[in-house]
């Protein structure tokens, strides 16, 4: 194997990556067709349907299921007194054992909403009826959701993601700085609001433990359910035809999964379990509570001294995570000085986990926030200051950048906005009763691949079967692969046949960190290669090979590895009722090279309209007094309407990855990432108060 | 959710009966309120009698020239239609701001009248409400109201009516009228709502079992120039933060004629008669609105979170009232 492989460059007679291909599942979805996890029929299915807590923290002192049992349809009842025992080790690599995965082991409550029993019957209507009339008694504990840094239990986040930057004496730097910075930002919990509910089908084939689940992740999260129940994985089989987005939400072994499983076992019946919307907010994590002092320091003509960016944010008592908001100050700019701090405060709330973009999306809001502040304070163009700062290599690594092009992101971004000729100044701008302004802020976003495995083979009719246990949640990767592979094997779109979707393939890395084309990617080309070898001798077909690309993206280089985007918005405010509605959005985004622009142009659109959403209206909300989330439906978890979104134009800028066999990067979450800062940033500029806050409601910027 | 029956009536009086035999038996509009609060268990009726074939939809014009709106209209068409926009157009617009455009498709507009607040724990029956559970508390006092009431509030109850249109309706002194098995009757929507005190469960003056069988716009009240403007949390399907429902009549630059109503500060849409009386006859100019708003909201009663409300109330009232001036 070589350590630095070829480019890819589209060598079949018909290229396919680069082709605005529609998505091959496209009239199955808008037509009905398209089979969920809900949708599988299965012969003798039960339906289980989750009780949840009412408290925030207690202890289970009694559950009462006569009338449940005696209720029509039902089958059992499943709680922490009769529930299979599950493995308690069982996590992630970077987190460790995670608390989440121990449904119904005992009688502890540790968060509203915990899932603490499930009644399984004939049909879902009976078991949901079975599951009201099941009475829980619980002794309430005095629960802790009080969130700050000040919080007597803050400690040092892990260092999974590695260790915080400490470049240069950051205070020395502050103290020598022309302009300083010093501000905290504040962001609320938010949710991943996937579309298709959490569901999961399970049952048992002999020895094998079949499932079909809505997940990011058909190989991991087979893994982990394995491991959970203590079964070797061959004997565990999972499955995803289609999932209904996911947004981080579904990388790990959902509260639908466990149940049903434990379901299927004891009662031996194929059982499903689909989560209600409100059980979706209350048992599938969300994006933790941020609180972020945001320190920059510069000399007079805006080259940056010193970054400071000191995160905490919350996590449940039961679980790590690690919410990353410091990673573009290790990246994004030259400083002379660089220190970053991550915190984790241990609250009676729902384990925290991925939601779109993790730490990026509350980090760039402070730190890219925090920049337009220091534009201001030097009156300068915020877009001239992010100029002066442009690294050479890693601020804080010192290691070379594979491909940088944030410059051409902010230069293509200002250009399509028409940037120039802003008047820098807040508050200029008046039409009727509305202030108008204009803000922009970018990012960096890690890219990588991770070790995979795909199979292919030669079919004896000409064409190629290639499976890899990836897995669409949405984004097009079922489309995008394809393209992949018949350039890989130079043939034509229609010469390969593609299996996705299943555990039973082997290894494969998820739809999550915006790595899983890259990683699928990766694997189908290294199979693609080997193959095409192979066949050079003319063996009897079919002939199948199957790559592992463990090695070879293990042995290269280190180096820093990026995307970029520039963010651009106008938004208009109503001084007198506080209203903020976005105009325009602008982005330009450099991912690498880019498989299909339809589907890549759609998920960074959608990421945009996410980080609208983020900028102005997510946000879990609890009741400090009973420590609940008291608006986990979509009525009141608000985030945009189509009303709210206005013209968004997303484009790509000319990228190639090099330590890439395809060229590409990650376009997955960096869409989401930026926007709430560079929105934050226009407000500021239509009105002149800042907003580290987020979201920005209406009672934040009314005046009076 | 709890087992029910289902029927549809066909004549009114049929429909009064079905309810009036059973114990706990509810007529059904569109639905989409009352079912939603029967899957939380908020409501729990043994009977729904769907009142949308009664043949009581449409909008009409009686003799005196007053606008009728049949009470199983739905809100679509109620706010589609030409006498509506053309006479009342706070009211159009009022129904038009409201929910999404698949629910204003089934809504009807008695059901809109007699949809129950959004107060999260209303719809949560493991928390104490007194308007649910009569006795049992007031989980919002304490907990989240950041969009509760600031008006006629209680220490019972500070949920807020959250109806856009009955917003419209209460500006054009609209009357209920309903019937039961004793006959017709009808309600002057400025009493239909009744005032929380200690009793937030006791929502209207209908008397129990009557079936709303239209809403009538005096001719006297129409305002071609009336507005409606809501403040929301976003642009489209969100509840009311605060709304106005204004008309203004200006002569001279004095105040001829002016009524004002507002949703999401109480229990029901709030007529602000106070502002009302403070601006007739006087200068129809920007300082005067605002002085009368804030008279209207010196009654106001904000909580730890939802002060803003009064800022809010005031500053939209003075933006509308100066909108429709020009
Ligand atoms: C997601 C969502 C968003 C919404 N947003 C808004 C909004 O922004 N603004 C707004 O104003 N509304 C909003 N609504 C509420 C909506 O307007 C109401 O649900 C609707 O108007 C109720 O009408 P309905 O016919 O469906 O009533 P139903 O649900 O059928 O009935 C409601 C009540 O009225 C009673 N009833 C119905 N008809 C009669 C009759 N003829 N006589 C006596 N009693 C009767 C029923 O028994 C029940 O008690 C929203 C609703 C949803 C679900």
């Amino acid at each position: 194997m070589t350590t630095h492989p070829q480019v890819i460059d589209g060598l079949g007679a018909t290229p396919s990556i680069g082709s605005p291909r529609t998505r091959v599942e496209g009239e199955d979805k808008v037509s009905g067709k398209a089979r969920y996890a809900g949708d599988v029929q299965v012969e003798r299915l039960a339906h289980g349907a989750v009780v949840t807590a009412t408290v925030a923290r207690g202890r289970i002192s009694g559950i009462d299921d006569r009338a449940t049992l005696a209720s029509p349809g039902v089958i059992g009842v499943i709680d922490h007194r009769n529930a299979l025992r599950l493995n308690k080790e069982t996590g992630s690599p970077f987190f460790g054992p995670d608390g989440q995965l121990q449904l119904l082991q005992d009688d502890r409550v540790s968060h509203g909403g915990q899932p603490v029993a499930l009644v399984v019957a004939e049909t879902p209507e009976q078991a949901r009826a079975g599951a009201e009339l099941l009475r829980v008694s619980c002794v309430e504990e005095p629960h802790d959701i009080a969130f700050g840094p000040n919080h007597q239990a803050v400690r040092p986040a892990l260092t999974a993601f590695g260790p915080d930057a400490d470049k240069g004496d950051l205070e020395a730097e502050l103290a020598a700085s022309a302009v300083v910075v010093d501000e905290r930002y504040m962001t609320p919990a938010q949710h991943a609001c996937a579309m298709e509910p959490h569901t999961a089908t399970v049952w048992q084939e002999g020895v094998v433990l079949r499932a079909i689940d809505s997940n990011q992740a058909p190989y991991g999260v087979a893994a982990t359910l394995a491991t959970l129940f203590g079964k070797p994985l061959p004997e565990v089989r999972v499955q995803c035809e289609q999932v209904g987005g996911g947004f981080g939400s579904k990388t790990g072994v959902g509260p639908q999964l466990i149940l049903a499983t434990m379901a299927a076992v004891l009662l031996d019946r194929p059982v499903r379990v689909a989560l209600t919307r409100e059980e979706v907010f209350l048992t599938t994590s969300a994006r933790p509570r941020t609180d972020q002092r945001v320190r920059l320091g510069a000399d007079a003509g805006g080259r940056l001294r010193a970054i400071g960016h000191e995160a905490t944010f919350e996590i449940s008592g039961k679980a790590e995570f690690i919410e990353n908001c410091v990673e573009i100050a290790k990246t994004l700019y030259a400083a002379d000085a660089i220190r970053t701090r991550l915190s984790v405060v241990p609250l009676d709330i729902l384990p925290v986990a991925s939601v779109r973009a993790p730490g990026t999306a509350p980090g760039s809001f402070a730190l890219e926030s925090a920049m337009d502040e220091l534009a201001e304070r030097l009156e300068m163009d915020p877009l001239e200051l992010r100029r002066r700062n442009e690294p050479e290599t890693g601020p804080v690594s010192g290691l070379p950048f594979t491909s940088r092009r944030f410059q051409l992101c902010l230069t293509e971004g200002a250009r399509r906005f028409g940037w120039a000729g802003r008047d820098h100044r807040p508050r200029r701008t008046r039409q009727g009763r509305l202030l108008v302004g204009t803000g922009m802020a970018g990012t960096s976003f890690l890219t990588t691949a991770f070790p995979s495995s795909a199979t292919i083979t030669a079919e004896p009719d000409g064409t190629f079967t290639v499976a890899i246990a990836a897995i669409d949640i949405g984004t097009g990767a079922r489309t995008a692969l394809r393209a992949i592979a018949a350039d890989a094997l130079g043939v034509g779109w229609d010469s390969v046949h593609l299996k996705i979707g299943d555990s039973a393939i082997g290894p494969a890395w998820q739809s999550g960190g915006s790595l899983g084309t890259t990683s699928w990617g990766w694997a189908i080309v290294a199979a693609a290669r080997d193959l095409l070898a192979r066949l050079e001798s003319g063996p009897a077909l079919p002939v199948s090979v199957t790559s592992d690309t463990t090695e070879e993206i293990m042995s290269r280089p280190h180096r820093e590895r990026h995307s970029y985007s520039a963010v651009f918005a106008e938004v208009t405010v109503d001084p007198a009722t506080g209203e903020v509605r976005v105009r325009r959005l602008v982005g330009r985004f450099a991912v690498g090279r880019v498989v299909n622009p339809l589907m890549v142009r759609s998920q960074l659109t959608g990421g945009m309209v996410m980080g609208l959403s983020i900028a102005l209206q997510e946000e879990i909300v609890h009741d400090e007094a009973s420590g609940r989330h008291v608006n986990a439906d979509f009525a009141d978890y608000h985030f945009a309407a189509n009303a709210d979104v206005p013209f968004i134009d997303a484009d790509f800028v000319d990228d190639h990855e090099p330590d890439d066999p395809l060229g590409l990067k990650g376009p997955g979450e960096i869409g989401t990432v930026a926007v709430a800062a560079a929105i934050a940033n226009a407000v500021w500029h239509a009105t002149g108060k800042r907003q580290r806050e987020l979201p920005i409601r209406l009672d934040r910027v009314i005046e009076d | 959710m709890k087992e029910f029956a289902y029927s549809r009536a066909n004549g009114v009086r049929e429909a009064l009966v079905m309810v009036a035999e059973q114990e706990n038996g509810r007529f059904l509009g569109g639905g989409t309120n009352l079912v939603d609060l029967m899957k939380r268990g908020v409501e729990a009726p043994d009977l729904l009698v769907d009142v949308r074939s009664l043949p009581l939809a449409g909008v009409r014009e009686d003799d005196d020239g007053d606008v009728v709106i049949g009470a199983t209209t739905t809100n679509s068409d109620a706010a589609a239609h030409p006498e509506v926009r053309r006479r009342y157009p706070a009211l159009s617009q009022a129904v038009l701001a409201g929910a999404s455009g698949q629910l204003r498709n089934v809504a009807t507009v008695a059901g809109n009248l007699l949809q129950r607040t959004r107060c999260a724990f209303f719809a949560d029956l493991s928390t104490a409400c007194n308007k649910r559970v009569p006795g049992s508390g007031c989980a919002a006092l304490a907990g989240v109201h950041h969009n509760h009431a600031i008006l006629g509030t209680s220490p019972s109850c500070v949920a807020t009516n959250p109806s856009d249109m009955a917003v419209s309706l209460m500006l054009f002194d609209a009357v209920v009228h309903y019937e039961t098995l004793d006959g017709e009757g009808e309600i002057p929507l400025s009493r239909f709502y009744r005032p929380v005190g200690d009793t937030p469960h006791v929502e209207t003056a209908l008397p129990a079992g009557a079936l709303i069988t239209s809403v009538r716009l005096p001719r006297a009240t129409a305002g071609e120039r009336s507005r409606y403007r809501k403040v929301r949390e976003r642009a489209s399907y969100a509840f009311a933060t605060v709304s106005v429902a204004a008309d203004l009549e200006v002569r001279a630059g004095r105040v001829h004629e002016v009524r004002i109503a507002l949703g999401g500060v109480a229990s029901h849409p709030w007529r602000a008669r106070i502002a009302e009386e403070e601006l007739r006859g006087g200068p129809a100019v920007p300082e005067r609105f605002r002085a009368a708003a804030e008279a209207e909201l010196a009654a106001a009663r904000a909580l730890p979170h939802n002060g803003y409300k009064v800022t809010l109330a005031r500053n939209l009232i003075q933006s509308v009232l100066t909108e429709i001036a020009g």
